[in-house]
């Protein structure tokens, strides 16, 4: 198959069209800058810029759909332009351009509402519910996307849950870097149950959704490495691997919610430079349990994580024994 | 005087508001239907009928449920009932019967009709019946009822044999017992004073009733429930019901309830009652006057539910499945069928010939050698020293009391609660009932007051025999029956306590009238029974003799521990305890001569039975482990004991106390030859200690429970063999089935057989029952000394024999085939090793089910335990079953410096090295190991963790839930 992988810059992106390329599909790549991936077609531009995506689409025939603006923080019309609309602009070209399999990677976020997640299955995306911005525009595309699914189109929606590897500057990257200046804290002892996705798994996984696409159409799927940890525990493997000290001090995780709200509120007049530190949503996440009910999505995908926990947590080691020091800031 | 009634028409209850105002009711159940009451007046009914929904269907109805609501509810109350019978019809299964639901609002109630005319039992009872003419309702008919609606369809039942085929009651009665009191909650609305004042001016009534839910009805249900009680004149029929409640015999409605009591108890259809005991009107005392005229009814009490039991529990599933279970659909395959048994490896042996349980008494009554040593006797004066009591005097004790008892109203089928420690009085008690045929209670007072309490009242004993401390508890809690003091006490206590007897009083009492008891009467020697000149069929059923007549009687209700759930009251016949005594006396070879160290109090009551001379070591008997090595020492040199009985609790407590012993008690110890304990798993070295304190001793760790006191037995030397093995094959080549884990418990005793019902991946014991070796599964029990049944949990009956020979052959009448073999689902979980042992390994409620299958808890606790810091270890799921993940929770040894910060917190997450040796001795990919300063355990045993409400506390501290002990 030609397959086209948007948002190919990103740590997921990239390890997608690695992937994909692996198994032996040409690969074309769609994102702003160059991919610098070896072996891949690259293709410029925005999904918000519609002649550019629909050249991108030219021929092929499935896109793996990973383009999108994840942030914590920012205004509504940014999150709709590049996620909602540019998931229209790519379906409709697609479809147009003969394009038979499209995968829409999305967010577990798309269908909870920041209560905590106990062993749940893939709940249908709810706009109205779903907490954050981001969440919020993630929902609309990912039901815009499954609408189109049809005869001769196979719509599938991949969910990892908090993808994780060497190089990632969105999770990583930020726990490292506070870790270090030990303005790490834990929410509540760290105690809540997280499940997240070893970046090599989630890429498998969307994979194994392309190849499965005439059988699972029309459906969504969670994706996680299926091993829960507590935030304690998670973030202590993590630092010990990037060789910072663990988190050592905890706030009560009703005290972060509320220092996130207001954080949340003051922001969004007076934003600063970067992210805020600590958002509402983010508290949420990091102090109630999130972790789902992974048979269904093995079963259905034919698919099984194929690098552990542990073994991830060594690579992330390794990665950071390895790379240049500059690399962390 | 109630208002004058004002006449409004019946109307459909949707018709006074949104749909959405009567959560659970569906429009369409709801109609009116005119009839002529009981008068020949045309009048309306409101009733709630699934007919149309069926026929819609294509379903046609294989019987009737005719449900007849109580004061001041109306036909809302059967909503669920109405819902899950639609549901099944409509499941399509064709196999279910098919079941019509007529619910009615009865006149002057709910949204029926309000005549303005006074209806009293009498009307009811006719109003109902020429509605279900005017309906032409068919058989076979089952009728349903609550509360005053109770008697109102009972009426009904008894009134239509041709069309009855059975009755189901909720909380309800049918009279009131003579000399008692009506209930004081009764009394008072009744006061004529207040009775217009609290049901119909007021909603006082109404809103007492409905805040009486266990737990709290939603507030809308209360609305709905409210909805046709609205005004003053909508609520005349309230009063009215509660003004017919016959106080006594001049009220009109008295010769209509007598009447249908009376013809009540000659009704032989199958009967349902779910009670809710937490009711201040209709007690367990009506519930126990139901089951007199009923006594083949099955039965549930819900300890946590009150009056309104149908709100309080889910019944309508409970009623379907019991319907299910006695009204099968002709051609249905039977039950039998699915449930074969494949063969035993060890056949069953043949049943016991039945012996009666005083049969030693009987014979020794001239042996003046000692029967029962008490090392400090209950009542004496202090270090008054041992008291002995010979075969000849505990016999004549015996009979004496027996005869004491009978003079005293104690009848056989009475129900004798024992509130009396392990000793002398109690064992004199406990073989006085047997032998009169009445019916002993025995709850153990490490129950606590609470369980104790609701196990005595549940069980509705006739008669207490108590301690002071017990009968003062009795008194101040209203527990019921006749009141009997162990000792005599001062009369103004005694009257204070209630207390009409004393065991001495009895003893005199029975002395002067014992005579025809005395000497060799007709249950002592059975072939003199044989009458000359008697008729045939005489003389056949004496050839058995009258012991034989009793031994498939009901002989002793023993309850459960209690650490899961509330007590269950165990139902033993005569001739299974009788079975019982013959396999210990074969297992351990105890029989006249044997001394005995009682240290385990079930098998203490059984040392008459067996002639051997039991002991009771000085020890405080409900806190087992009071039992130091110097009491137990003593008693076994006082009876020159060769067996003895300690649980586990008493056997650590005994370890930790050996320095004291004399030679001469060290010697007394090195004569025992068999040492016996049950209740709990005990370590292996653990018990190499104990060997040490007695050496000539065979170490035996029985399995059993209340329901079976003895089904396996292993030696210390077979338990060590088995660990032996069990490690050796873990070591070996894969491919083999998995290496055992747990607790070795060994091989069947003799008649005993053993099945394992294996678990499917929601950890539900659905398998076919099988000896397999390396499956997990429940283990399920059959033996001739099992229970009979759990006395008035039917639900609980019928879980436990789901699946086996014995749910097909669930007894109908109380005296089911004595050829019928009994099984028995322990809610124990193990697995069979290659050599035929079973290991258990946890409770049933316990296991953990992953995505990737399930888990007992026990093998990686044990694991998890040896590892050096952890005191002790729980293995917990959390998360949906079938997808859920495994917490370790675990206990330090005492707290190092560095933790000791951390063990001050509620809660901690262990260290990473920690939970990384976690991970690697248990094998489980454990999501997350906490740690707390105490696991909480029981009381009784303090050693049982109870996994069940830790789990659930684990779910909510990883949920993000508040940080606290657990």
């Amino acid at each position: 198959m030609r397959v086209l992988v948007t948002g190919a810059s990103g740590m997921l992106g990239r390890t997608v069209a690695r992937t994909v390329l692996e198994s032996g599909h040409a690969v074309r790549t769609f994102q702003r800058g160059a991919s610098s991936i070896e072996g891949v077609q690259d293709a410029r531009g925005s999904v918000t810029d519609r002649g550019a995506v629909t050249a991108a689409v030219e021929g092929v025939d499935a896109v793996i759909h990973l383009a999108a603006k994840v942030s914590f923080a920012g205004r509504a019309e940014e999150f709709n332009a590049v996620n909602v609309e540019g998931t229209r602009t790519l379906v409709e070209a697609a479809r147009r351009a003969g394009a038979h399999r499209f995968v829409m990677v999305s967010s577990p976020s798309v269908a909870h509402a920041g209560l905590s997640i106990v062993g749940d299955g893939a709940r249908a995306a709810d706009p109205a519910r779903a907490r954050g911005e981001y969440a919020r525009s993630k929902a609309a595309a990912e039901l815009l996307a499954l609408e189109a699914d049809g005869p001769g189109f196979s719509v599938v929606a991949v969910r990892p849950h908090i993808v994780w590897g060497p190089g990632d500057t969105q999770l990583i990257e930020r726990v490292v870097e506070r870790a270090r200046r030990r303005r790490l804290p834990l929410l509540g002892g760290g105690l809540a149950l997280i499940d997240t996705t070893y970046v090599d798994n989630a890429a498998s996984a969307i994979a194994a959704a392309l190849d499965r696409a005439a059988e699972v159409h029309g459906r969504s799927f969670v994706v996680t490495n299926g091993e829960p940890r507590t935030v304690a525990e998670l973030l202590a493997a993590i630092c010990g691997a990037a060789g910072v000290p663990a988190p050592a001090w905890s706030v009560p995780a009703a005290v972060a919610r509320g220092a996130g709200g207001l954080i949340e509120r003051v922001w969004s007049v007076h934003p600063g430079a970067d992210e805020p530190p600590m958002t509402r949503f983010l508290a949420e996440q990091l102090s109630t349990s999130h972790w789902y009910d992974q048979r269904e999505t093995r079963a259905a995908l034919a698919w099984q994580p194929s690098v552990s926990l542990d073994a991830g947590i060594e690579r992330l080691r390794l990665w950071y024994a390895t790379a240049p020091a500059d690399r962390l800031f | 005087m109630s208002p004058k009634p004002t006449l409004e028409p019946a109307s459909l209850p949707h018709s006074h508001g949104p749909s959405g105002e009567f959560p659970g009711l569906d429009e369409r159940w709801s109609r009116l239907v005119t009839a002529p009451d009981s008068a020949g007046v045309s009048r309306t009914w409101h009733l709630l009928d699934n007919l149309g929904l069926l026929e819609e269907a294509g379903r046609t109805p294989t019987g009737t449920i005719l449900a007849v609501h109580g004061n001041p509810t109306w036909s809302y109350l059967w909503r669920s009932v109405l819902a899950a019978a639609t549901d099944a019809a409509l499941s399509g299964e064709a196999e279910h019967p098919v079941w019509r639901v007529i619910a009615v609002d009865q006149l002057d109630m709910g949204f029926s009709e309000r005549t303005g005319v006074d209806r009293s039992l009498p009307e009811r009872v006719a109003d109902l019946g020429a509605l279900t003419d005017a309906l032409s309702v068919g058989g076979p008919v089952v009728t349903l009822g609550h509360d005053w609606g109770g008697v109102v369809s009972l009426g009904w039942a008894v009134d239509h044999p041709e069309l009855l085929a059975g009755v189901m009651l909720l909380n309800t009665a049918v009279h009131q017992p003579e000399n008692a009191p009506l209930p004081a909650a009764l009394r008072l609305v009744l006061q004529r004073s207040l009775l217009a004042a609290s049901t119909v001016r007021t909603t006082a009534f109404l809103d007492t009733t409905l805040a009486i839910a266990h737990p709290a009805l939603a507030p809308d249900v209360r609305r709905a429930f409210r909805a046709p009680y609205r005004s003053t004149a909508r609520r005349a029929g309230i009063g009215a019901f509660v003004a017919d409640i016959p106080v006594d015999a001049s009220h009109r409605s008295f010769a209509e309830l007598r009447r249908v009591s009376s013809a009540v108890a000659r009704l032989t259809v199958p009967a349902l009652m779910l009670w809710g005991p937490r009711d201040t009107v209709f007690s367990d005392r009506y519930l126990g006057d139901l089951l007199r005229r009923l006594p083949h009814a099955d039965v549930t009490r819900f300890e946590k539910a009150g009056h309104l039991v149908g709100e309080d529990v889910p019944v309508a599933p409970m009623m379907l499945a019991w319907l299910a279970d006695n009204f099968t659909v002709p051609g249905k395959a039977t039950a039998a069928a699915l449930t074969e048994v494949p063969d035993s490896p060890a056949p069953h042996t043949a049943e016991p010939a039945f012996r009666p349980l005083w049969a030693t008494l009987d014979e020794r009554f001239d042996d003046s050698s000692a029967a029962v040593v008490e090392m400090a006797p209950r009542g004496a004066p202090r270090r008054s020293g041992i008291r002995t009591v010979s075969w000849r005097l505990l016999a004549r004790r015996v009979d004496d009391v027996a005869a004491g008892l009978a003079a005293s109203g104690v009848k056989r089928g009475h129900r004798v609660s024992l509130l009396v420690p392990p000793g002398a009085d109690l064992t004199a008690v406990l073989y006085a009932c047997l032998r009169l045929g009445a019916v002993v209670v025995v709850a153990d007072a490490g129950l606590g007051l609470a369980g104790l309490g609701r196990a005595v009242r549940g069980a509705r004993p006739d008669h207490i025999i108590g301690i002071g401390t017990a009968l003062a508890a009795a008194r101040t809690l209203g527990w019921p029956g006749q009141k009997i003091s162990t000792t005599t006490l001062p009369s103004p206590v005694a009257a204070a306590l209630g207390v009409t007897r004393s065991l001495p009083q009895l003893v005199r009492l029975g002395a002067a009238t014992a005579a025809p008891l005395r000497g060799p009467d007709l249950a002592r020697s059975p072939a003199s029974t044989v009458g000359v000149g008697a008729g045939e069929e005489e003389a056949e059923a004496s050839a058995e003799g009258p012991a034989e007549a009793i031994a498939d009687t009901v002989a002793a209700i023993l309850f459960t521990s209690g650490s899961t759930g509330p007590a269950k009251g165990v139902v033993y016949t005569h001739r299974q305890l009788s079975a019982l005594v013959e396999v210990l006396r074969a297992r351990y070879d105890i029989g006249p001569g044997t001394g005995l160290v009682a240290g385990f109090a079930p098998f203490a009551l059984l040392g008459p039975a067996l002639g051997a001379t039991s002991v009771t070591p000085a020890m405080n008997v409900t806190s087992p482990k009071t039992l130091t090595a110097h009491a137990f020492a003593q008693a076994a040199q006082a009876v020159d004991a060769t067996v003895a009985f300690a649980s586990p609790a008493a056997l650590r407590n005994v370890l930790a106390t050996p320095d004291a012993l004399t030679t001469a008690e060290r010697t007394a110890l090195g004569r025992v030859t068999t040492l016996l304990s049950a209740g709990a798993p005990l370590p292996a070295p653990l018990l190499q200690r104990v060997q040490a304190l007695v050496p000539s001793a065979s170490i035996h760790t029985p399995y059993g429970m209340t329901e079976g006191l003895l089904m396996t037995d292993i030696t210390l030397e077979q338990i060590l063999e088995a660990e032996a093995e069990a490690e050796a094959e873990a070591a070996g080549e894969s491919g083999a089935p998995p290496a055992p884990v747990g607790v070795c418990v060994g091989t069947p005793v003799d008649g005993v057989e053993l099945r394992l019902s294996a678990l499917d991946e929601l950890g539900v014991a659905s398998g076919p029952l099988s000896t397999e070796p390396g499956v997990t599964g429940e283990i399920v029990v059959s033996a001739a000394h099992l229970k009979d049944h759990y006395d008035q949990l039917w639900l609980t009956d019928r879980e436990a024999t789901r699946g086996t020979p014995s749910a097909a052959a669930r007894p109908r009448t109380a005296a089911p085939p004595r050829t019928a073999q009994r099984w028995h689902r322990t809610g124990d979980v193990g697995r069979f090793d290659s050599r035929g042992r079973l290991w258990v390994e946890g409770r049933l409620p316990h296991v953990i089910t992953t995505a990737t299958g399930i888990l007992t808890p026990v093998g990686p606790e044990q694991s998890t335990e040896r590892l050096p810091g952890v005191r002790r270890a729980a293995f917990v799921g959390v998360g949906p079953r079938g997808t859920q993940q495994v917490v370790a929770v675990v206990e330090p040894t005492e707290p190092t410096e560095p933790t000791r910060r951390r063990t001050r917190r509620p809660v901690t997450v262990a260290a990473p090295e920690l939970a990384a040796e976690v991970r690697r001795v248990s094998g489980v990919d454990v999501v997350a190991v906490l740690v707390v300063a105490e696991l909480p355990t029981d009381i009784r045993h303090n050693s049982k963790i109870d996994r069940s409400a830790l789990a659930v506390w684990a779910a909510a501290v990883l949920a993000g839930g508040r940080r606290q002990r657990p």
